[in-house]
């Protein structure tokens, strides 16, 4: 990138409370009346998204992720629940007098303007000085890497360009909060991936909340400090990425972000604060109990492991953690990795992922019986089911 | 073969539409043309003599008509603007599932013959008419009152008949909008009248340009308003080429009229064309 000069961040005396989230949702809810029937969007969410941060909103569509980041914005007020910034109540506040700007997810650029007079738009509604709003133009034009392109309308840039002066546009004004409302859903994959990394970089460079509405969950795991994933107008799971994508909270969260394995079976006995479920013949999976889950003997777990944390072995190993004897269905390889399909006696089919970094030929072929075998840890109970 | 018939596939299906322009346009362009230029009588028959007289003879007679013409079509056009945009921006916008019906009741009235329009208005507006005879009745206006014979009369009709080639090119405009670029404003600390300034006003520009095109042209040119709502004293070019053409038998002069306005319409447009940017007519035009 070129050498830029960041822009500052947002001043902090400024702020209505130091000590208060960028943003606060407190039991929100939107409903809708169509035809007569309530339907409800989005049904309590509780959220505390800290200054700085990089916050996702994850879930199919339809979760309510959109109408929960259009209450932040301003454009829809919820029917119950209290919205802050900074600690301030802005329910009720119209969207232009809330200092949180938007990037939209088909950039929704003023085509009848410059790139500079798209850019300047929210300065000179708040009456800047043209001083200041050509060097903060300029500025924000240097980071976002469009400097010389001022004079271009929109319908002359690229799509990945017409990204980057939404994102300008927003961060021009340098809001309390950013939010992005699936802002890559309409590139490539490559450029997607650059500006993935671009996006990154922009938020560290001006230090402002991201709020960033995802249905990819490759991308909310990339970039995102925490993510809540969303279904059916409520919270699912909050947390860092890692913590969502190993130990997915419910079969929601498992089955959307990435590819999971889900074994049931009856605990035989508690060991400390792992249970022990036998699993087919000579089988056995180790799972560490949850504190907010206890389990007894008898009772029934569910079970997810992700792929690549399984290691397929065609003879049981004499080790602790989780065995289970299994049937290869299908092999696919992949380039840098292998993927197995297996069956497993209780009719469970299992994905396991095996790098191809040391071996070079596959360990199975189809139809071959193999044991698979991970460590306690990487199991995670979602539920006594 | 077949490459043959691809290369030619673009003009046989251009050839019907050509052909009628052909025949039905050009040819009666070129033959009024030749007219225009031309002296003689109904009786003794029309020569050719490059006669350019019958355009300055026609400015001399006829001049204060024309610009008569000019006047009421820019008022009518005026009009048409200021009660089309709030009608069209109130159905693009909050007509919500009703558009549609919203749009045929404003062209419901077009399925009435124009001529009959306008005498159902000469009927309302005449003297004891409904309108002004009660209120004359009640003193609230003075006998000698009147509407029609009027320039303003004859601007209102035109302003009533061609309101819907106003309509709906804005219509079309704001229409096209995407509302998220209107939301987008509204995020950027934009008040409602800033959001219509900054963003709603030039975007449906295009369909003010068009609409202009689509009523100022035969507004101008129009006779019937003037005929039927305007008397003796309000004469439209218009109604002079009729009477010429029809009642005198003038062909050459009311064809070098006719060239006249077409050519100063022409200009007009076209300047006004450039005054707003070429682009955005062309755009508008291409709607």
């Amino acid at each position: 990138m070129t050498d830029t000069t960041p822009v500052p961040v947002r001043d902090d005396p400024g702020r209505a409370d130091p000590a208060a989230p960028a943003i606060e949702l407190d039991g929100v809810r939107k409903t809708y009346h169509s035809h007569g029937d309530t339907v409800a969007a989005v049904r309590g969410v509780d959220l505390s998204i800290a200054p700085g941060e990089f916050f996702s909103l994850l879930g199919p569509s339809g979760c309510g992720k959109t109408t929960t980041m259009r209450m932040i914005a301003g454009f829809e007020e919820p029917t119950a629940g209290r919205v802050r910034l900074d600690g301030r109540d802005v329910t009720g506040v119209p969207a232009n007098k809330r200092d949180v700007n938007m990037v939209f997810q088909s950039y929704a650029l003023f085509p009848h303007m410059s790139v500079f007079d798209n850019v300047a738009f929210g300065l000179r509604r708040k009456g800047v000085a043209k001083g200041e709003i050509k060097a903060r133009v300029g500025d924000i034009l240097g980071i976002v890497d469009l400097a010389g392109r001022e004079k271009r309308r929109p319908g002359e840039l690229s799509g990945g360009q017409q990204q980057r002066v939404a994102l300008a546009r927003a961060l021009v004004n340098r809001p309390r909060a950013l939010l992005l409302d699936e802002p890559l859903g309409a590139l490539d994959l490559k450029l997607r991936q650059a500006m993935q990394v671009e996006l990154k970089r922009i938020q560290r460079e001006v230090g402002i909340t991201f709020v960033y509405v995802t249905h990819d969950q490759g991308e909310a795991l990339t970039m995102s400090d925490r993510i809540a994933v969303m279904n059916d107008g409520g919270v699912e799971q909050l947390g860092t990425p890692r913590e969502i994508y190993e130990r997915p909270a419910t079969k929601f969260v498992a089955g959307f972000i990435g590819t999971s394995n889900l074994l049931s079976g009856e605990v035989g006995g508690v060991d400390g604060a792992q249970a022990v479920i036998s699993y087919g013949d000579d089988g056995r999976i180790v799972v560490p109990l949850r504190e907010d889950r206890p389990a007894a003997a008898g009772d029934r777990l569910e079970v997810t492991v992700r792929p690549e944390k399984i290691e397929l072995l065609t003879e049981r190993p004499d080790r602790p953690g989780s065995l289970v004897r299994a049937t290869v269905a299908e092999v696919v390889y992949l380039g840098t990795s292998t993927s197995y399909l297996v069956t497993t006696p209780g009719g469970a089919e299992v994905t396991v992922f095996q790098q191809n970094a040391t071996n070079a030929d596959d360990l199975a072929a189809r139809g071959d019986q193999v044991w698979l075998a991970w460590e306690a840890r990487h199991s995670y109970a979602i539920g006594t089911a | 073969m077949r490459r043959l018939r691809g290369a030619l596939a673009p003009y046989l299906l251009v050839l019907p539409g050509g052909l009628w322009l052909a025949v039905f346009f050009v040819v009666p362009m070129v033959y009024m043309a030749s007219v225009s230029l031309m002296t003689g009588n109904i009786i003794d028959g029309f020569t050719m003599t490059w006669h350019w007289r019958n355009y300055t003879d026609g400015l001399d007679v006829y001049g204060d008509k024309l610009v008569r013409s000019l006047w009421y079509g820019g008022l009518a056009t005026l009009a048409c603007i200021a009660l089309a945009y709030p009608a069209a921006y109130w159905i693009a916008f909050k007509g919500g599932r009703h558009k549609s019906t919203w749009l045929f009741l404003l062209l419901l009235p077009f399925f009435v013959s124009f001529v009959l329009r306008t005498v159902a208005w000469k009927l309302v507006l005449t003297d004891e008419g409904p309108v002004l005879g009660p209120l004359k009745g009640w003193g609230l206006l003075p006998d000698g009152f009147h509407v029609l014979d009027s320039g303003f009369a004859v601007v209102s009709g035109l302003t009533y008949n061609f309101l819907p080639f106003m309509i709906l090119p804005i219509y079309v405009a704001l229409e096209r909008i995407d509302y998220r670029v209107i939301e987008a404003a509204y995020d950027l600390y934009a008040g409602r009248l800033a959001v219509f300034r900054r963003v709603v006003l030039p975007l449906s520009l295009p369909g003010v340009f068009a609409g202009v095109i689509m009523t100022f042209v035969p507004v101008s040119s129009d006779y019937v308003n003037a005929e039927v709502l305007g008397g003796p004293g309000n004469t439209m070019i218009g109604n002079v080429v009729q009477t010429e053409y029809f009642d005198n038998s003038s062909y050459a002069l009311a064809s070098a009229l006719s060239f006249t306005l077409m050519a100063i319409l022409l200009v007009g447009i076209f300047a006004y064309a450039r005054a707003l940017g070429t682009k955005d007519v062309l755009e508008a035009a291409g709607r």
